[in-house]
């Protein structure tokens, strides 16, 4: 695969303009997540109500495929069951870091299909959903 | 440097044929390990296939001749190195290895409360072996400050001193922003107060001349890998008074004289300090890098990578929205900028894309992003055989990027 095909148009645009970016007023779940390698560094915040994921927005500063892959999964996850959220982490998980299944039927996610054949960029295109999902396991304390 | 001969010296590195993404390499990474030429890597060859031996106390042929090879290399760094017989050639795992020796053995005669005094520009190398030695003897770490150009406060390095500081440890090249120190002054600074110095030559290794007589360095440390040599192999070259003083670390073969159960006595100086067999192929190699190294003349090397770093720094200085890190007058071999909103992972995987192969990242300089508040750089970095049109190319790689990314 050619690098253009890396940094397709959609990943391009997503990282520009990226959508459910910022701090929401309220929240009832977060968690941060750093690569302190590349300095990827971000933020997610949950409103989960009986156990589907109301709203989802994220922050923070990185690579393109680091936020592109953010903003894509806010997208995607949005009005989502957690259970449904957990095996769609599942899911991306398994196939960049394992190399297992596909990403076809994610619909938009698969974009980033291509980032699994980067070794060295696979880690930017996960940080956000590994945050996801310790976001999902941390309430918001008080 | 004329053309005739960069040619030929670009011959002696196969790998700069290397084909990458369709593009012929351009190798701007040197500063995390430089390439190598073919007669080192001969030389680790031969040695395996026609002199494998382990060195010292062998009476057989074989022996006697890799042990002549592997300590013929001492008189070859202390050469290099423009040292008499007041230094000591001390083989190490690389420049890691030579400053954690040195805080482990050198810090063992430390008391709760000494200073040990760094600069913000250095690598983790030269920052972690010192922080854990405070956690081990409580000691002091104090950090001299720089402005923002990259270039060292002396006069906060001077006033950290106090009757208390044992160690003055600092880079003599900054890989993350090329910064050349004032070694000369660094060391005058400490011995008035007859503190010893510790220059970490890891970069500046392969680019600068290096008098440890003239400048009265104390301890220096560096690594093969970055001077044309094997990788697994280092150098702490040091005065012999101050490694009298120093503890042996690592207990073992090789390093001792005798060894009953109830009293051991060590091996003299420098072989109490190197237990267990070392990397013999890689040493004997490194003393090849040196000949590589002289043959071309570091002199003749200086003065080409100044032009070609000058040259650089203009090119790129011509790239809209581009910002060069590090910008002192006095610098060597390194280029670090960052493009305005464009992360350098995805400017360093744009850049492969076209063969160019350059560092992105904080550079194992974690403290110097921060000071500059960015996440980290795209680094180019340059040897003598790099070209003109390597930096062209990386010129032109610049502005795809900003083009992708428009
Ligand atoms: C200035 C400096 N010091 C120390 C080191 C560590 O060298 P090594 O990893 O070979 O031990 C490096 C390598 O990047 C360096 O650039």
């Amino acid at each position: 695969m050619n690098q253009n095909e890396l940094y397709q148009q959609v990943i391009l645009s997503h990282n520009k303009s990226p959508k459910n970016f910022g701090k929401p007023a309220t929240f009832t779940h977060w968690a941060e997540g750093f690569n302190p390698l590349c300095g990827d560094h971000y933020f997610i915040y949950l409103t989960i109500e009986d156990d589907v994921i109301k709203n989802v927005f994220f922050e923070g500063e990185g690579c393109a495929i680091s936020k592109a892959s953010a903003s894509l999964m806010t997208e995607s996850l949005k009005n989502k069951t957690i259970s449904d959220v957990e095996s769609i982490i599942k899911k991306f998980h398994d196939y960049m870091t394992l190399s297992q299944g596909n990403l076809k039927d994610l619909g938009k996610i698969s974009v980033l299909s291509g980032v699994k054949d980067y070794p060295a960029r696979i880690k930017c295109a996960t940080i956000s959903w590994h945050t996801m999902k310790q976001a999902i396991e941390t309430p918001v304390s008080e | 440097m004329d053309k005739n001969i960069l040619a030929k010296i670009r011959e002696d590195f196969p790998i700069l044929g290397t084909e990458v993404n369709g593009y012929s390499l351009v190798y701007l990474d040197n500063a995390a390990t430089t390439l190598k030429p073919k007669y080192v890597i001969d030389r680790l060859s031969k040695h395996y296939l026609y002199e494998t031996s382990n060195i010292h106390r062998g009476v057989h042929f074989l022996s006697q001749q890799a042990t002549t090879y592997f300590e013929e290399v001492r008189d070859k760094v202390k050469s290099y190195l423009h040292g008499d017989s007041t230094w000591e050639t001390i083989f190490t795992k690389g420049t890691t290895g030579a400053i954690n020796f040195v805080a482990q053995s050198f810090g063992s005669i430390f008391n709760s409360g000494d200073e040990v005094i760094i600069s913000q520009m250095e690598h983790h190398s030269n920052i972690v072996p010192w922080q854990m030695l405070r956690d081990r003897k409580n000691i002091v770490l104090k950090v001299a400050q720089m402005d923002e150009r990259g270039i060292l406060d002396l006069e906060h390095l001077e006033s950290l001193i106090t009757e208390k500081t044992k160690l003055v440890s600092i880079t003599y090249l900054s890989n993350a922003l090329g910064t050349i120190n004032p070694v000369d002054k660094i060391v005058k600074i400490a011995h008035s107060k007859n503190i010893p110095v510790l220059i970490d030559a890891a970069q500046a290794i392969a680019h600068i001349t290096i008098d440890v007589k003239k400048l009265d360095i104390d301890f220096i440390a560096f690594s093969a890998h970055k001077m044309f040599g094997p990788t697994g192999v280092g150098v702490l070259y040091a005065k012999k008074q101050l490694l009298e003083k120093m503890p042996p670390i690592e207990g073992g073969g090789d390093m001792i004289a005798s060894v009953r159960f109830d009293k051991t006595i060590y091996n003299t100086i420098p072989y109490c300090f190197e237990a267990g067999t070392p990397d013999i192929a890689g040493v004997i190699a490194l003393g090849v890098a040196i000949d590589y190294i002289n043959s071309i003349g570091l002199k003749n090397i200086e003065e080409y990578e100044h032009k070609l770093l000058q040259y650089a720094t203009q090119k790129l200085s011509e790239i809209k929205n581009l910002r060069v890190v590090g910008t002192s007058p006095n610098k060597s071999s390194v280029i670090s900028f960052v493009l305005d909103g464009i992360h350098p992972h995805d400017v360093g995987s744009l850049l492969d894309s076209k063969g160019i192969a350059v560092r992105t990242g904080h550079h194992c300089a974690q403290p110097v992003m921060e000071f500059f508040k960015i996440p980290a750089t795209t680094r180019a970095s340059i040897s003598f055989y790099n070209t003109k049109e390597d930096i062209d190319r990386l010129a032109d790689g610049i502005l795809y990027v900003q083009s992708i990314f428009e």
